[in-house]
């Protein structure tokens, strides 16, 4: 069962061990800190590479350095007023957690929110997935080395805060849903001004492949690095783009759909290889099936009740419920348990970001120095998710 | 499955004095449909909008017995230590003695073709006898495109085995339990706090740590501040 | 001393041929403010042009868009305090910057700005270029070693082998340079040597380019040209400039070899780098893009071409005005902006007058081969910014792998291939003599 000669990952201790720890240390090695405050670490991150010359003999993730104790927050706040709450962790993509936890708590009192809201739910998560990649293509691309995007994918990223802004009166931290539907029905002209944000987008999508897809410098940077197969990602539960890279076609959105996704035709991009290349390959085509949602769902908003009937005081019934979505980052599942009252008994948030840095070691066993940054890159880690 | 809730309109106005005996009620420990109880508790302990005394109105939802051929064939080979094995809004769990929960995990694994590990999380009740912590696995097999929560019950102070070797996914889940609960697993390659600075006494997740407790002496030690506070 | 001074001014030879030291020492001043002016300037056009390709404005509050801003860079950097890390080597330290800056300007005595504007015109003069640009790599390898740190240790090292490794693909792409000084032949695939005319020389590699009547880049097309690809390329390498730029890239190892450097003793390296730049710039246009000469000096002879090419450098500064002027009224009609908006029409002003004077026939005649000199190189600073703007870096290990296993052999075959088109006559006569 546990093998005491090997580490987890199946490498073979030292023998002169003494304490088991994967940073221990030896004459020909050298241990570098990418401490807590590095310009590529995206957030509070410190890793402890162990290396050999540039190689990297192994890796340690510290992390909780943005440690909040949300969880025990939810243990304390009735369920409507810990929705804000949610926001705040993956705080590039505030939508989708909100979206998460909405419908997970809808599923435990037994409500679904109407048509209309579920039609506008859509719309404006899969407008946050398409912010949330864009963020991540420019910083991935701006620790590699290429400056430029960075700033061509921030500025097209206003576009869609503009929505937000307008929808539900904040960019990042949106808090856009209800337990039950939507709070704020669209504002007028709020298709129009989608349609218009789409039309826009697609040529700046071909903007960011023209920079990175076929640059040789990017290609050599990028193919190969960090690979991971198919079933080293299930078994180190590793989802989101990084599963879909390694070839896995796996999709919470077609596999359990929720909020009215079913309705909707988009395909799963899927790569080969499960290197650092496929996965931005798999983000970038994420993208352009953003907009394919989008437009189907804006052309078909049913008319209707946006919020459903939910108890102002709202004590679900005692049990428990696990649901989870797709968020850009991965699976992000609420294991919510209650027991009658107001307020939660326990609020269990699983992190995709969490479960993948775990992946982190696996991946850059081997690997220079410079390909860390890279990997952790691709990773598309949030630290405010990682600690919660 | 049940249906939609009928709105708290005026029941509730009506009916404020009733909330009181159930408010009792709920003053016992929170039994959960998954509980180890005798089952005579079950039907004194209702979701708080079904109150027997309000007019007629859809029951909530109730854990349902689930059972397949799998479920069977463990049940044969365990009989008493898998306790229960029921679903809830249409999610399936069951509930394990601890002594068998390596094996359940492994037939899971290997004979359900449930590969990964979705969560692995812990949920304490203080109340409870003998039965405290109850850690909670969600699997997912993608062949089968289904869930299932596999709990398990211990008491404080116990230890429960390492679901690393089947997992790998389980070592920084199990990590996190161990941080916020303070249980350990046994096998487990490196199990530290790890969203917690190293030196941190107390679990938080724990019913009886405070909301605004902190760890005074390592934040004066370590920070240099009065408190964090 | 005064016939020193006047006596040189009707000599048509640089100052060291001349033996004129006065001269030379003015020569010298004047490259040394020339280039820090340049490097001054450079400072403001990276970070505007890379602004722009970002699409934002870069430095606009500095002075009129931003123009005063390498000032203040500057001031800033002189009047910050002299940190040295605690266990560094405090002589090894001081001198590193020194050295790299002393190697960066002691290569420009040799760089021809026109046939005899050049401080001294060394017979070995290309071969001196090379010899101390190498010796730039010890300033670095000081600086990452006297800071006492990873970082800085892990940059220097990488720097060099780096600026090491380019250099051997570099030397072999201006041997084939070299080599085409010595032919004889007219034109794009005129061949043919004779005796001693191949030269290591600055002003004499553009003297034969003259006199073959084709820049060496078009020379045996496509070989001249791989020639220069091959040393453009290696000279981005050898400046540390992306994206060859690992040992500074920010996001991996924070700034390289000089991390510990801040204030005055880092502009000295930032000055080195531009001038660097600059040095091998200069290489790349006296070499391959004919100097100083203007385009098509005997194609298009003539006075009519001579003089619309010389009314060429006057009409861009004019352009230069113009557009300040432009901007000048496109400022905001504010009361603070007041001071500014002057500014930029007195800049313009001043630009125009430059201009106009540069128009004026004395003048243009002296002032071309400069002009078209510092053109030349202006392009080569402008593809140094694009390139840093468009693309990601190279990790260590293929940034070796460029120079070592795509450059090296390239470079080899490039000076085979080039030696045997320029002996072609000579083989072909052997090979009838030989029947």
């Amino acid at each position: 069962m546990v093998d005491n000669d090997r580490d987890f990952y199946g490498q073979e201790w030292k023998e002169d061990r003494g304490e088991k720890s994967s940073t221990y240390l030896d004459a020909s090695e050298l241990v570098l800190n990418m401490g807590p405050q590095h310009p590529s670490t995206h957030g509070v991150l410190r890793v402890i590479l162990k290396l050999d010359g540039e190689k990297v003999l192994g890796t340690e993730c510290v992390i909780g350095y943005l440690h909040r104790g949300v969880e025990k927050i939810g243990e304390n706040r009735t369920y409507t007023m810990f929705a804000p709450y949610v926001d705040r962790m993956d705080y590039v993509a505030a939508v989708s957690n909100g979206l998460g936890y909405c419908t997970a708590v809808e599923k435990l009192i037994n409500v679904e929110a109407p048509p209309r809201a579920q039609y506008i739910r859509v719309i404006m998560t899969e407008l946050q997935r398409i912010a949330s990649h864009q963020v991540w293509l420019g910083t991935h691309a701006l620790d590699i080395g290429a400056m430029t995007p960075l700033f061509y994918t921030f500025r097209d990223r206003e576009e869609i805060l503009k929505i937000f802004e307008k929808y539900c009166g904040a960019r990042l931290t949106t808090h856009a849903f209800r337990i039950g539907g939507c709070q704020y029905e669209t504002y007028e002209g709020f298709e129009k001004e989608v349609k218009k944000v789409c039309a826009f987008m697609e040529p700046k999508f071909g903007e960011y492949e023209e920079l990175l897809t076929t640059n040789r410098i990017w290609v050599e940077r990028t193919k190969g690095v960090g690979k991971l197969n198919g079933d080293e990602c299930k078994a180190l539960g590793v989802t989101g783009p990084v599963l879909r890279a390694s070839g896995v076609k796996w999709d919470l959105r077609k596999a359990q759909p929720y909020s009215g996704y079913d309705k909707f035709e988009f395909d799963i991009p899927v790569g080969e290889n499960g290197d650092t290349y496929d996965r931005y390959m798999v983000r970038v085509k994420e993208l352009h099936q953003s907009l394919r949602i989008i437009r189907q769902a804006v052309d078909n908003i049913p008319e209707g009740p946006i919020l459903a009937k939910v108890p102002k005081v709202l004590k679900p019934p005692v049990g428990e419920i696990y649901h989870s979505i797709e968020a850009p980052k991965g699976e992000l599942g609420y294991f919510i348990v209650s027991d009658g009252s107001l307020q939660p008994y326990r609020m269990r948030i699983r992190p995709p970001s969490f479960v993948n840095l775990q992946a982190l070691d696996k991946m850059v066993r081997g690997l220079l120095v410079a390909d860390v940054v890279a990997v952790i890159g691709t990773l598309d880690i949030v630290l405010g998710e990682v600690d919660r | 499955m049940a249906e939609e809730h009928k709105p708290d309109a005026t029941p509730p106005a009506g009916t404020q004095p009733a909330e009181k005996p159930a408010a009792d009620v709920k003053s016992l420990p929170p039994t959960l449909p998954s509980s180890s109880t005798t089952a005579e508790t079950k039907p004194a302990v209702p979701a708080a909008p079904v109150k027997p005394v309000a007019p007629a109105k859809p029951a909530g939802p109730v854990p349902v017995p689930w059972d397949n051929e799998f479920i069977h064939g463990l049940k044969t080979v365990y009989e008493s230590g898998i306790r229960e094995t029921s679903t809830y809004l249409g999610q399936n769990y069951m509930v394990v003695d601890a002594s068998i929960l390596t094996e359940i995990l492994q037939d899971y694994r290997d004979d359900e073709g449930f590969d990964y590990l979705v969560d692995l999380t812990a949920v304490h009740y203080p109340k409870r006898e003998k039965a405290e912590f109850e850690i909670v696995y969600i699997l997912y097999s993608f062949v089968k495109n289904e869930r299932v929560r596999v709990k398990t019950q211990i008491a404080d102070g116990e230890s429960v085995p390492s679901a690393t070797a089947i997992w790998p996914t389980a070592n920084w889940l199990e990590r996190e339990v161990f941080d916020m609960f303070g249980i350990r697993f046994e096998g487990h390659p490196d199990l530290k706090r790890i969203l917690l600075p190293d030196g941190w006494k107390g679990h938080p997740l724990r019913k009886e740590y405070g909301i605004l407790q902190q760890d005074k002496e390592w934040v004066q030690i370590n920070l240099g501040i009065e408190s964090g506070q | 001393m005064l016939d020193q001074l006047t006596g040189y001014l009707s000599s048509n030879l640089t100052p060291g041929a001349a033996g004129n030291s006065l001269w030379a020492l003015i020569y010298i001043l004047l490259i040394f403010a020339g280039v820090s002016f340049f490097v001054m300037l450079m400072n403001w056009v990276e970070r505007k042009a890379l602004a722009h390709f970002q699409i934002r404005l870069g430095p606009m509050r500095v002075g009129p868009h931003g123009l005063l801003q390498p000032i203040a860079d500057a001031v800033k950097l002189m009047t910050k305090e002299d940190v040295i890390p605690a266990g560094a080597d405090k002589t090894i330290f001081w001198m590193a910057p020194v050295w790299v800056v002393l190697t960066g300007f002691t290569t420009l005595i040799v760089v021809p700005f026109g046939p005899t504007h050049a401080v001294t015109d060394m017979n070995i003069g290309i071969l001196y270029m090379l010899g101390i640009s190498s010796l730039g790599v010890l300033g670095i390898i000081m600086a990452g070693w006297a800071s006492n740190s990873h970082y800085p240790l892990m940059g220097s090292l990488r720097s060099s082998a780096q600026m090491v490794s380019y250099e051997v693909a570099m030397g072999l792409a201006i041997v084939s340079a070299i080599m085409m000084t010595s032919f004889t032949g007219y034109g794009m695939y005129g061949a043919g040597t004779a005796a001693g005319t191949g030269t290591l020389s600055m002003i004499q590699i553009v003297e034969a380019q003259k006199a073959q009547h084709v820049w060496f880049v078009f020379k045996f097309f496509p070989l001249g040209f791989i020639a220069f690809g091959i040393f453009a390329i290696a000279m981005i390498a050898e400046t540390n400039r992306a994206p060859f730029d690992l040992p500074e890239a920010e996001s991996e190892l924070v700034a390289g070899f000089h991390t510990e450097y801040s204030g005055l003793r880092w502009s000295l390296f930032m000055l080195a780098e531009y001038a660097g730049m600059f040095a091998v710039s200069s290489i790349a246009a006296t070499l391959w893009l004919g100097g100083w000469m203007r385009p098509f000096p005997n194609a298009l002879a003539g006075p009519t071409w001579d003089l619309a090419f010389s009314l060429v450098p006057g009409a861009l500064l004019l352009l230069v005005a113009v557009a300040a002027f432009y901007n000048a009224a496109r400022m905001p009609k504010h009361l603070a902006m007041r001071i500014q908006t002057l500014g930029l029409w007195g800049l313009g002003a001043v630009i125009a007058l430059v201009g106009l004077i540069m128009l004026i026939p004395a003048v243009r005649v002296r002032i071309a081969d400069i002009s078209w000199f510092v053109m030349k190189v202006g392009f080569f600073m402008y593809l140094y910014i694009w390139y840093r703007a468009t693309f990601p870096r190279y990790r260590f290990d293929q940034l070796m792998r460029v120079g070592w296993k795509v450059l090296l052999p390239v470079a080899l075959g490039v000076l085979i291939v080039t030696g045997i088109a320029g002996l072609t006559p000579e083989l072909l006569a052997w090979a009838k003599g030989a029947r």
